[in-house]
């Protein structure tokens, strides 16, 4: 006979205005093997956590019901109330009478029905608890950094600096990312490289970590303290130790392609650094546009190379790295504009995104920070900034806010004015969102001292009349329509995930929203964590960000890591899958479904009569388990148990709501 | 009526700034002023609009509305602005290039006594110097 007490939570008024408390606690005192029933106001607070300690001990209870909120709440909570009482807290179990109960029913009886027979379904479950005990495991002290912008930078050297060793993976052959082609940073008009930079350098030259530029990662197995990633170095067809970065070989390369870090408005060597300060300052040679590797021919950097650096034969190398933790910083991509084809872009030269207009103010972009047309290289008078292109757009585009484009717009509209005093900027909005310090200010700075005209509007079309666009809008606000001729167009492109962003979720078993986005652990209170542990995220990967906002994701991703990485050991959640091998068939279909690589097969030894004979059985590793209970399920001869919710347990809770 | 790059660029808008003192950009077109007007029930386009207006470069809308003679000069819309923007001196400026065209003042300093009588209230008389004398 268990000795089963039981606890109502009256959540304040979120339980008890709808279940009748006393009901409650006067049905679960008759229940099999309760000998102790009650209820307080607030049951997680610290009188009510005495009632539980003090009644464990005065009746010598053994099994713990708690029915108040959902277990993601508080279970913790009330494992630990056992804990100090010296009860195993694996012989606690919550009943949620609150998020399953009260809040969504409306009539007090049947609310008050339920909750007795969730309470009933959880002492039926509680009297089959069983202690369990969680396990250590080591923890490997190395991070692993995905992605080279602003956020892995800043996240990378927040870990070295703690003394950990991080490998930073950057896709591209510098560091930097998205800010390093900003021209100036909003609200304080910072020079965007002059504040990157030296972050850049200081990575590189950070003795604790290991950058790998041009590489990807293209596997990750293991688990929270124990991850273990392929990392793909793709050749880089220089030596990185030989090479000086003098440029001759990107002077003298005969291919031309459109370079990315320019927004595709100028064109690049085959060989080439993707912009001055990059990190490591080493070319690279992109083979899919270089005529060495194309046609056979040429060869000309080689030869060019006083140094020597030039190697056409380097291959890939592929290297397996362990992790503690892992920072997930893959920043955004602007929203393809094919499908606004009232705007014109891609028609017109002089219809541009913010992206490509931030390179052109840019002093290391196309023009040398003169901003000129990319049609006729003149001077724009009239610039017309239109925001909300396919941010907001439920149909088209997307249905979220990008952000940071009334900030940049209201940036781009200062830059303007203080490159050519005479020129005047017109703002297309429809709301503007200033939620941030100093922004607010920093926007009516572009409109009273700019003179920025902001029209609360959309633009309806942009077309091409004689050397000029003609831009035809509303200003909602005087009801009356708008039509300016510009000469140049500006689009604030919506931010979306970087297309490749649900490949990367699969690869590290962690999850998105229907955007593409990284999904936080809780959106309030674990906003830097992913789902899986072990797993960080910093930056516009989870969601639309400014730098500031990327910056302090990325730090509080750091000290996440920093405190797992401070860890000798881990403990184990102790609800793993165990094998009853006499039961086991081997037909191993557990293994087929378990997501984790937890289920192994293995062979035993049997004596039956006398005889020897060898079986196939199934294994779990129960450091890889994640107790998703896949395997218990799929196992026909009911072989697989997932401790703390064996098949006893659950069946005994369906008895317990059904006869 | 359409607003245009050509009508944005008019010179009346610095005039009218020039004789306020006002920047009109400063507005951000929430509404207060209109919202605590104690007339503008009879007034053809609202106080905020009158802003908007001057803003887009639309003076002779504004010019021709019988909102600046409506108003009646109370100061509450200033006085309630978030944003600081002294709308009567605005509507002043309007009426004063209104009368300046005209070249004569409705109200002069000798016609006081006259209309000078307990009925009239202060306010009522320093309004009417505001709104009918350059």
């Amino acid at each position: 006979m268990r000795r089963i007490g039981v606890f109502i939570c009256w959540c304040g008024t979120n339980i008890a205005n709808t279940v009748n408390i006393e009901g409650v606690t006067e049905a679960a005192g008759k229940m099999p093997s309760v000998i102790y029933a009650d209820n307080y106001k607030y049951m997680c607070s610290e009188i009510g956590q005495s009632m539980i300690k003090e009644a464990i001990i005065k009746e010598k209870l053994d099994r713990v019901v708690v029915a108040a909120c959902s277990p993601r709440m508080h279970e913790l909570t009330f494992f630990k109330t056992a804990a100090a009482a010296g009860l195993n807290p694996y012989l606690v179990e919550i009943a949620n009478i609150r998020e399953h109960c009260s809040w969504v029913h409306k009539d007090k009886q049947e609310a008050t029905g339920k909750a007795i027979a969730l309470i009933r379904t959880a002492v039926a479950k509680a009297a089959r608890n069983k202690e369990l005990w969680a396990t250590q495991i080591p923890v490997e002290c190395r991070a692993l950094v995905i992605g080279g912008g602003i956020g892995g930078i800043q996240a990378a050297l927040d870990i070295a600096d703690a003394g950990f060793e991080v490998d930073l993976v950057e896709r591209t052959p510098s560091i930097g990312g998205r800010m390093a082609q900003l021209d100036k940073t909003f609200p304080t008009l910072d020079c965007s490289a002059c504040i990157l930079t030296p972050k850049m350098v200081e990575v590189a030259s950070h003795h604790n970590i290991t950058l790998y530029t041009f590489s990807e990662v293209e596997k990750v197995d293991g688990f929270v303290g124990n991850f273990e990633a392929t990392i793909r170095k793709k050749a880089r067809s220089i030596d990185l130790e030989k090479c000086t970065g003098c440029g001759i070989c990107w002077e003298k390369c005969p291919s031309r392609v459109k370079s990315e870090f320019d927004e595709a408005l100028v064109m690049r060597k085959a060989v080439y650094v993707p912009f001055p300060q990059a990190v490591p300052n080493v070319p690279v040679i992109d083979r899919a546009s270089c005529r060495r590797f194309t046609r056979e021919k040429c060869g000309i950097c080689r030869k060019a190379c006083p140094a020597g650096a030039v190697n056409y034969d380097q291959e890939d190398e592929v290297l397996q790295k362990k992790y503690g933790a892992i920072v997930v910083a893959t920043g955004f991509d602007i929203l393809d504009l094919d499908d606004f084809g009232e705007f014109s872009y891609g028609k017109h030269p002089d219809v541009l995104t913010s992206l490509e207009f931030e390179r052109l103010v840019n002093s290391s972009g196309p023009t040398g920070g003169r901003l000129l047309r990319p049609s006729d290289q003149s001077p724009p008078k009239n610039v017309v900034f239109i925001q909300c292109v396919g941010s907001r757009d439920k149909s088209r585009g997307k249905p979220y806010c990008s952000k940071i484009c009334c900030m940049y717009s209201a940036k781009h509209a200062i830059l303007l004015r203080e490159k050519y005093p005479e020129a005047q900027a017109y703002v297309f909005y429809i709301d503007i969102r200033t939620a941030g310090k100093d922004f607010e200010e920093f926007h009516r700075r572009a409109v009273e001292e700019y003179g920025a005209l902001y029209l609360k509007g959309s633009v309806g079309k942009v077309f091409p009349d004689g050397d000029k666009l003609l831009v035809k809008g509303v200003d909602s606000l005087s009801g009356h329509a708008v039509e300016i001729e510009a000469d140049m167009v500006v689009l604030a492109a919506a931010i979306k995930a970087k297309s490749d962003a649900p490949q990367l979720a699969r690869l590290l078993g962690i999850s998105t929203d229907t955007h593409s986005f990284f999904t936080e652990a809780h959106p309030k209170l674990r906003p830097v964590e992913a789902h899986t542990a072990g797993i960080f995220l910093a930056g516009a990967c989870q969601g639309p960000k400014d730098i500031p906002e990327t910056v302090s994701q990325a730090s509080g991703a750091a000290a996440k890591a920093i405190i797992l990485l401070s860890k000798d050991n881990l403990l184990s959640n102790p609800c793993v899958s165990e094998v009853n091998e006499s039961l086991c068939t081997g037909c191993l279909s557990c293994i087929k479904v378990c997501p984790y690589g937890a289920v192994a097969e293995k062979t035993i030894e049997e004596k039956i009569h006398g005889k020897a004979l060898k079986r196939r059985v199934a294994e779990v590793n129960e450091a890889l388990c994640q107790g998703c209970g896949s395997c218990t399920v799929s196992c026909r001869p009911g072989a697989v148990n997932l401790k703390g919710f064996t098949n006893e347990q659950i069946m005994a809770e369906v008895d317990a709501i059904c006869l | 009526m359409k607003i245009t790059t050509q009508s944005l660029c008019g010179t009346m808008v610095k005039e009218i700034a020039a004789i306020s003192g006002e920047n009109v950009a400063k507005c951000y077109q929430c509404g207060k002023c209109t919202a605590a007007c104690p007339v503008n029930m009879a007034m053809d386009i609202l106080p905020h609009q009158v802003l908007r207006f001057l803003q887009l470069g639309l003076v002779e809308a504004v010019l021709n509305c019988n909102t600046i003679w409506i108003c009646a000069s109370c100061f509450t819309c200033a006085g309630r602005c978030p944003r600081g923007v002294d709308l009567p001196g605005v509507m002043e400026a309007l009426r004063a290039i209104l009368l300046r065209k005209r070249g004569f003042s409705r109200f002069k300093a000798g016609d006081m006594p006259r209309v000078l009588n307990k009925g009239m209230p202060e306010q009522g008389i320093v309004s009417g110097f505001r709104k009918y004398t350059k």
